[in-house]
């Protein structure tokens, strides 16, 4: 039983190290969408990010220098991807799209030039990186059942961007809900008409919100090459900004849900990694795949109105032309 | 003051425009070009070399190129009807999937004239029903086409990983792959068709499938602008409550053309199974379906922009392994960044340069 247990609290562990990244994407795209900008491009900007904060750590050997170039990287991008929608009033999907192959292109083509490991970077010792995080008395503790258990296993030892992003869900909240940007924020998203006529500037508002994402992209990208692993190797997000933008919508644009969503694909990929080559009674063996394909299958499904309805902000991916 | 300003004559639109926008993108090259240390002038010498400058290369060009003809063109039809279509990855992977179980299937019982029919049926059959999906959602369920898509192609990409490492894997192979079919289930390739009429030409995964995407040019063309279902695509794309009080219905409007684009994409599962690799294996598609994006945005979703697109990216891809090759800070991968500056450029900043156009022409004029 205790077994049991405890292989129950590693996957949740798992789960948790594989969802910050989510998290961490999920709120960068919150902000982007509320304002009324579509934003698939976090897939490739937490790829630039990635890239960016390995390719200094590498070279400056500071986890901290590197997270700062990943952010003003992402935000760049960001900035990009504002210039072409809210400025020139481009397609935000074509928008998204070019940002997601430039960068994987760049990251690739960069990181061949500069390291010549094929667009690796070098893997980096552990003083360039984030490490995890020991909880005091956590060793003691591990003795202490259940409760000892889950404050050794679950919640101590991750990587201090772990905790962070879990508290920026919290923040992110805050500001969506309980302060002046955030209100206006989610008008603009839903009639910048109002909030043009109330005397604040549609476009700048929307170029922060735009921002924030790239601030956030930017920590997810960093804890992918600098804190989860070790190094950059091409193409390491691996679709998990689609994901994050499945879980977005899966919550309904509102930053709690949208956790739980994140949540809950992370654990749906530990227990796919877990099930591997095991035998389910009554099921018997689980493909792989099957499990990693359930995220997309059930946005869709939750997109067609099947379970609940998500309905994005209404002025989401329309341009926004002042009147004169 | 800006509505007193005439708008840009068509000559400017459709040529100047379009010729500035993918000017700035090769700027934009440029500068990457340098970055990773070659001279821009050396690196578009090799390439074009690469590209055209034997046969074996211009095979590889035109090889490209009939793959980006087919995605671009299934991308081009989706924006006629007012969709983004980002699903033409894993619409072509499904199409590829249903050319190779046909021919797993039928290869030993049939002779070629029937069997080649049939795998273009089946890319066009398997293509289309995997963007009939989002369609239906997108018009009855009110789900966004962009999304369902992109998820799309994921679970596409599962199922086929599925599907080879479980059940087609030929035994005792390591790789995912199947079984070569036989040889009547084999389109020629075009070095051999030339050697038909006696014409050596040198080997190159080139075959027949680009007369294909050349018929599919001109019936796209016809389809667009020459038959009802055409011009009701384009009235739901221009404006879709107008094209209500027309009488049309925009929800067979996404149906039909959707149905068109994914069938047009599943073609690169043609191409690629039936013509280049005759068995099925993973990743085929390499990312053609993302290129058709740029293609027909570079193209302005005009068949024939979309022909001339599709010969620059094929001369970029065949051009660019050559640079690879010769460079060692290169990477094939460059294209994929160049590949996203044309999509930056033409596509979303495409009207970057109208309002400055317009006023210098107005005062030219």
């Amino acid at each position: 039983m205790s077994d049991l247990f405890l292989m129950i609290i590693l996957t949740f562990d798992a789960a948790l190290r594989v969802s910050t990244p989510l998290i961490l994407c999920a709120m960068a795209g919150l902000f982007s969408e509320r304002s009324g900008i579509i934003d698939i491009s976090l897939e490739g900007k937490m790829l630039m990010g990635a890239f960016i904060a390995a390719a200094v750590a590498a070279v400056t050997g500071s986890a901290w220098l590197a997270l700062m170039a990943a952010i003003v990287a992402t935000m760049l991008m960001s900035a990009l991807h504002g210039f072409a929608c809210i400025t020139h009033r481009g397609n935000h999907v074509v928008s998204g799209v070019a940002i997601n192959i430039m960068a994987s292109g760049l990251t690739i083509a960069l990181g061949h030039a500069w390291f010549k490991r094929g667009g690796q970077t070098p893997s980096l010792l552990a003083d360039a990186r984030f490490m995890p995080m020991e909880f005091p008395f956590a060793e003691q503790a591990g003795n202490i059942p259940i409760i000892g258990t889950i404050y050794k296993e679950l919640l101590s030892g991750h990587n201090g961007i772990v905790y962070v992003a879990l508290g920026l869900v919290g923040l992110v909240w805050w500001i969506i809900y309980r302060t002046r940007f955030g209100l206006r924020v989610r008008a603009v998203g839903e009639n910048p008409q109002a909030v043009d006529t109330a005397g604040i500037s549609v476009s700048w508002l929307r170029y922060r919100a735009v921002l924030l994402g790239g601030v956030l992209t930017g920590i997810a990208g960093t804890y992918l090459a600098i804190a989860q692993n070790a190094g950059f190797v091409r193409e390491m997000t691996a679709g998990q900004g689609y994901i994050a933008l499945a879980a977005l919508i899966f919550g309904k644009w509102r930053p709690l849900p949208a956790l739980g969503a994140c949540l809950m694909f992370g654990l749906l990929d530990a227990v796919a990694i877990r099930l591997q080559g095991v035998e389910v009674p009554m099921i018997g063996e689980v493909p792989v795949q099957f499990i990693q394909a359930l995220p997309y299958v059930l946005t869709v499904v939750l997109l067609a109105g099947f379970i609940g309805k998500a309905t994005p902000p209404r002025a989401i991916g329309v341009p926004y032309v002042k009147e004169r | 003051m800006s509505d007193l300003l005439q708008p840009l004559p068509r000559w400017i639109d459709v040529g100047v425009i379009p010729v500035l926008n993918v000017s700035m993108a090769m700027i934009v090259s440029s500068i990457l070009l340098l970055v990773v240390g070659i001279e821009p002038v050396e690196a578009v010498t090799i390439m074009l070399h690469g590209a055209f400058g034997y046969d074996e290369g211009i095979g590889y060009t035109l090889y490209y190129a009939t793959n980006f003809v087919f995605t671009g063109l299934a991308v081009a039809i989706a924006f006629h009807a007012g969709l983004f279509n980002i699903g033409g990855e894993g619409q072509a992977y499904i199409g590829g999937l249903g050319v190779g179980l046909a021919m797993l299937l039928l290869d030993s019982s049939m002779p070629a004239f029937l069997l080649l029919p049939i795998a273009l049926i089946m890319a066009a059959l398997f293509g289309g029903a995997w963007a009939l999906i989002p369609a239906y959602l997108q018009a009855y369920r009110g789900s966004h086409i962009v999304i369902t898509t992109i998820m799309f192609n994921f679970i596409a990409s599962a199922i086929m990983v599925y599907l080879m490492v479980n059940v087609l894997i030929m035994p005792g192979q390591q790789s995912p792959q199947t079984r070569e079919f036989a040889e009547s289930a084999q389109l020629p390739f075009m070095h051999e068709v030339f050697a038909w009429f006696g014409v050596n030409i040198s080997q190159s995964p080139l075959n027949l499938s680009i007369v294909w995407a050349v018929i599919c040019c001109i019936g796209l063309w016809l389809f667009i602008w020459r038959s009802r279902w055409g011009y009701e695509t384009r009235a739901v794309g221009f404006n879709e409550k107008a094209a209500v009080y027309g009488g049309i219905n925009p929800k067979r409007v996404v149906l039909i053309s959707m149905c068109i684009s994914g069938a047009l994409a599943g073609f690169v599962g043609f191409n690629e199974i039936s013509g280049v690799h005759h068995r099925l294996i993973l990743n085929f598609t390499a990312g053609y379906g993302f290129t058709g994006i740029a293609v027909s945005l570079m193209g302005r979703n005009h068949p024939v922009g979309i022909v001339l697109a599709s010969l620059l990216f094929g001369m970029l891809y065949q051009g660019g392994a050559e640079l690879a090759f010769e460079v060692p800070t290169v990477t094939r991968e460059m294209v994929v960044a160049i590949q996203g500056f044309v999509i930056l450029f033409s596509g979303a900043l495409a009207y970057m340069s109208t309002p400055f156009l317009t006023r210098l022409y107005n005062r030219w004029k």
